[in-house]
């Protein structure tokens, strides 16, 4: 067995560290080293995103990646999308309202995504929202909804005072 | 999936990361984007010893024009092509390529030098930069070569690099003016592998007169294929309708496409016909005729 190393890193503002072997996925790590289970493993070869995490600001697939490799790194998980208080993130507020969720398995990876679709591109088009949320896939709601949340979400938060939502799950 | 274990190495300089390689010459793989090695290790079809992150190394990200060419860093990822304006003025092939790679999670880490070192017939850059007569710059303990892409592709997932070479630079020739080029695909679904794909980059004279062209073909054969006899058939005469029908039958021709579950041989032929002519139409369109 490799030998293990410690792998440091600041998981929804606050600063986490683990000793792991270098095979260590990200996705366990943050699963089960950190014990934040609310990013999911679906398929494992890389094809659905539920395990979609926001690492630097870029989404990718924290079960084709390795701890190690985020060693310190800034990741944002869904636990770091509600503030503090509990308050829902406009993102996860639009999933509720427009029915985005059916069976709830690929929400986690579908929030990601387009967290960091509307945070890149606040006012997306149909077409680049469906392009945004490619590389998620979702067997329940063929989609239609979860596009629909994604603008209620981009809708609520170009309202004025509203700005700041966005950016409250990496500065939290 | 877990891989099989191995030792974690992560060098800061080119010349660290060479003679990590050279110290584990046989059992280290180079660990770039890592979106196709991670799940062949999963899978247990990869099992390197040493795994060297080279993510670490500055400097080898750019995009950039120099010296008669566009300079693409070894770990430009998929998501900077996409986004970079000199890319999207002057290289719409390159745009067509990088949109229909797997999806934006994995562009976000893929890089394009790992989609041409992995050796992969079914990936796409491959045959945009055989279309384009681009080249690879392999850095070693010996320094740089500059290997030319139709010698780089040696067999199923092996390339032209040695063990202990790292590709570092992409340069594909600045194309002179009426010049395009277009990418066209196939896939399944969003992140399959093409069924088929073509790539077509021509120059033009002012009568549409072929001067320069570079047909590449995606996953229709154990390496990536170059339509040499659809380039040779059109090269000197005009591109029009006649010619480029003749010239998407060659490419067809010179396809070797196995059946598998994308379909039987006889279709993936049909489909290179059909892309080619695609390729060939839109690469046209975009030189200015």
């Amino acid at each position: 067995m490799a030998k293990k190393q410690l792998v440091s890193v600041k998981v929804n503002g606050r600063e986490r560290e683990a000793a792991v072997e270098p095979r260590l996925l990200l996705v366990h790590f943050i699963r089960e080293s950190l014990q934040l289970t609310g990013t999911h493993i679906g398929c494992d070869t890389s094809h659905c995103g539920a395990c979609t995490v926001v690492l630097n600001g870029k989404t990718v697939k924290s079960c084709t990646m390795f701890a190690v490799q985020a060693d310190g790194a800034e990741i944002l998980t869904v636990e770091g999308l509600a503030s503090a208080s509990g308050q829902l993130h406009a993102l996860q507020e639009g999933f509720k309202q427009e029915h985005g969720l059916q069976c709830g398995f690929c929400t986690p990876g579908m929030l990601m995504s387009s967290y960091a679709l509307l945070r890149n591109n606040p006012n997306p088009s149909e077409e680049e929202i469906r392009r945004g949320i490619s590389g998620n896939l979702c067997r329940c709601t063929g989609y239609q909804n979860i596009v629909g949340a994604v603008q209620y979400a981009a809708a609520k938060m170009a309202k004025p005072g509203n700005e700041a939502s966005v950016a409250e799950g990496v500065a939290k | 999936m877990i891989p099989p274990a191995f030792e974690y190495l992560r060098p800061n300089t080119i010349p660290e990361a060479i003679t990590l390689l050279r110290q584990h010459v046989e059992d280290a793989k180079i660990l770039s984007g890592g979106q196709s090695l991670i799940p062949m290790m999963k899978l247990r079809i990869a099992r390197p010893g040493y795994l060297i992150d080279i993510n670490r190394i500055s400097g080898l990200s750019y995009i950039k024009e120099e010296g008669g060419f566009l300079k693409i860093g070894g770990l430009t990822r998929e998501a900077e092509l996409e986004a970079s304006p000199l890319i999207r003025s002057k290289y719409p092939i390159l745009i067509d390529t990088a949109h229909v790679i797997a999806d934006p999670q994995v562009r976000n880490l893929a890089t394009v030098a790992g989609n041409l070192a992995h050796g992969d017939p079914a990936n796409d850059h491959p045959a945009t930069m055989l279309a384009l007569g681009a080249q690879v710059v392999a850095t070693g303990s010996g320094g740089e070569r500059v290997i030319p892409i139709e010698e780089f592709f040696l067999s199923l997932f092996s390339t032209a690099l040695q063990p202990d070479e790292i590709l570092t630079e992409i340069r594909v020739p600045v194309p002179p003016p009426r010049s395009g080029g277009a990418y066209f695909k196939l896939e399944r679904k969003v992140g399959d592998f093409a069924t088929a794909a073509v790539a077509a980059q021509v120059t033009l004279d002012a009568n549409s007169v072929v001067q320069k062209v570079g047909i590449g073909l995606t996953n229709v054969g154990p390496t990536p294929i170059q339509a040499k006899k659809a380039e040779d058939l059109l090269r000197g005469k005009k591109l029009d309708e006649a010619s480029i029908r003749q010239a998407a039958q060659l490419a067809a021709d010179e396809a070797q496409p196995s059946s598998d579950l994308r379909g039987p041989a006889e279709y993936k032929k049909g489909l290179i016909k059909e892309l080619a002519k695609r390729a060939l139409a839109r690469a046209a369109e975009r030189a200015g005729t």
